[in-house]
């Protein structure tokens, strides 16, 4: 396990490229599923009356 | 019913050289009018050139060295700062929807305000380059080759930068994002323009640089017309 | 099936709405998938030890961003010659996807070039490029946010990723015309491959996901794109009767 956390010394380098990677997606779907749900809300709601 | 001696018109009144030179003439006539904002884009130019040493102080050799590179930085800076003026003032008092009504071809007009915009821009920076080298130490062989790929570049920054001019007209943000759409295009440009002088001090030849260089140019001559174009038919719509 | 029956948003939202979970569900077990062959199959490398596996984020992420800019830019076409407005929104719904691309492809390059050439950037021809394809995209989606008239801004920004789509060949070839820091390349479609077997399986099987993650995305964010857009239209108002319009 350690070895694999490693990775023969460059552990930085791959673990923060895999990391980034990973909050950078996160991130996408995130803000995605935010917009996705404000769009919805505001489709659900246009046209009744006030 | 009458019939006239001549033709009112004729197709090469209205055609694609008549066109260029209706809008170069229109567009240098307007420019020389307020001779003064002319001269202050030179003077940007200059001033802008003169503060790298003034900022860094470095000595002779690092000072040769820099120079292509803060000769092009300069010019695309000057480039940027007057490519809003390109479409803008027309845009602005409905000129250009005259102009886009007119039966000359768009295309043609775009190049030839892109001309204009050139002749009154690039071409004075190209014609100061030399002294400028020369007061960062640049040897004359050196001089000339920055010229010349100023000579041969500034006017693809002409005709890529009014594309961006285009585009903005009339939008928030104008300038910056003018310069955020246009800049990434102009990259390739300063890299090989710059390039040039450094591949000769490398002991290189800089045919590569110049070659790329003129293939950009006909690339821009062929496809930023049509592009100003449609861009200016996008903005007036 | 006449194939432009989805050509208009209407049509076009609820069969994002089915495709999407099909491609992000491919894209999750071909990321498991891939991520296994990784770490736990593609052996050490025989010059960079361990820290070469960067290369099954950087390479299909470095694939993508150059497709998405040419898928963006071909709907960009199709905008312009056909006037609709759902090829717009597709492009639309493509941009930041793409930018988040061509960012990890940097980053993970930056990342693995210090270890391996001993710097986090040099200014060669293909990290160049590929920077500049980053500025081109957040140039595209400035230019969207700018313009408040959605037709203005579909025309605009369609002919600017046509004008920037000159990049990309260059990012591609820059390897092959010039010689500097970047490597040359290992794939390609004509001669075998130069790498071993299980590392190019991996970056295959990551490169699929990357793929399908990117259509479902896209596919969610242009439901989005046209409920913002197309708001108050009768459909959608029917559609929030038939309660299908859900979170």
């Amino acid at each position: 396990m350690n070895d694999f956390l490693a990775m023969g010394g460059h552990g930085f380098f791959v673990w923060s490229s895999y990391g980034v990677t990973a909050v950078v997606l996160a991130i996408e779907l995130f803000s995605l599923r935010a917009r996705r749900r404000a769009a919805m809300k505001q489709a659900s709601t246009t046209g009744d009356a006030r | 019913m009458t019939t006239l001696a001549q033709p009112l018109a004729t197709e090469a009144d209205y055609g694609a050289w008549a066109a260029i030179r209706l809008a170069a003439q229109r567009d240098l006539k307007l420019a020389l009018r307020s001779r003064a904002e002319l001269g202050v884009q030179l003077l940007f130019y200059v001033i802008v050139v003169s503060l790298f040493p003034l900022a860094s102080t470095p000595e002779r050799t690092l000072l040769a060295t820099m120079a292509p590179g803060i000769l092009w930085v300069a010019a695309l800076l000057a480039a940027l700062l007057s490519l809003p003026r390109l479409f803008g003032s027309d845009y602005n008092d409905g000129s250009l929807e005259q102009l886009a009504m007119s039966p000359y071809p768009l295309p043609a007009l775009v190049t030839g305000k892109m001309l204009a915009h050139w002749l009154t821009t690039g071409l004075p920076m190209v014609v100061l380059a030399p002294l400028l080298a020369l007061q960062y130490g640049l040897d004359a062989e050196l001089v000339a080759i920055v010229t010349l790929s100023l000579l041969v570049g500034t006017p693809i920054l002409s005709l890529i930068g009014g594309i961006g001019a285009a585009l903005t007209l009339g939008v928030r943000g104008g300038g910056s994002l003018l310069a955020l759409l246009v800049l990434p295009l102009f990259i390739p440009v300063l890299i090989f323009g710059a390039g040039a002088v450094d591949a000769v001090r490398a002991g290189l030849s800089a045919s590569a640089n110049f070659s790329l260089l003129g293939a950009g140019l006909l690339v821009a001559l062929v496809g930023a017309p049509m592009a100003g174009a449609a861009a200016v038919r996008i903005a007036l719509d | 099936m006449n194939l432009y029956l989805f050509s208009s948003p209407a049509t076009f939202y609820p069969l994002a709405g089915r495709l999407a979970p099909w491609f992000a569900g491919a894209a999750s077990i071909l990321g498991v998938v891939g991520l296994w062959i990784a770490f736990a199959i593609a052996p050490t490398d025989f010059q960079q030890g361990e820290v070469y596996r960067i290369i099954f984020i950087h390479v299909p992420s470095a694939w993508m961003s150059m497709f998405i800019y040419l898928v963006m830019a071909f709907w960009g076409i199709m905008a312009l010659s056909f006037n609709t407005r759902l090829s717009s929104m597709l492009a639309q719904s493509l941009a930041p996807t793409g930018a988040l691309m061509t960012f990890i492809a940097l980053w993970t390059g930056a990342l693995w070039g210090r270890p391996t050439w001993g710097t986090y950037w040099a200014w060669d021809a293909r990290m160049t490029s590929e920077l500049i394809l980053l500025f081109l995209y957040f140039g595209v989606i400035a230019l969207r946010n700018a313009i408040d008239d959605p037709r203005r801004a579909d025309r605009a920004c369609a002919l600017l990723s046509i004008v920037g789509a000159i990049n990309v060949p260059i990012i591609y070839f820059s390897v092959k015309w010039w010689n500097t820091l970047h490597q040359g390349a290992s794939v390609s479609l004509t001669a075998a491959p130069k790498m071993a077997a299980t590392m190019l399986t991996g970056m295959l099987v990551l490169a699929f996901a990357a793929w399908f993650y990117t259509i479902a995305v896209s596919l969610w964010r242009v439901q989005a794109i046209i409920l913002e857009r197309e708001r108050g239209a009768a459909w959608i108002l029917s559609m929030r009767k038939a309660k299908m319009v859900t979170a």
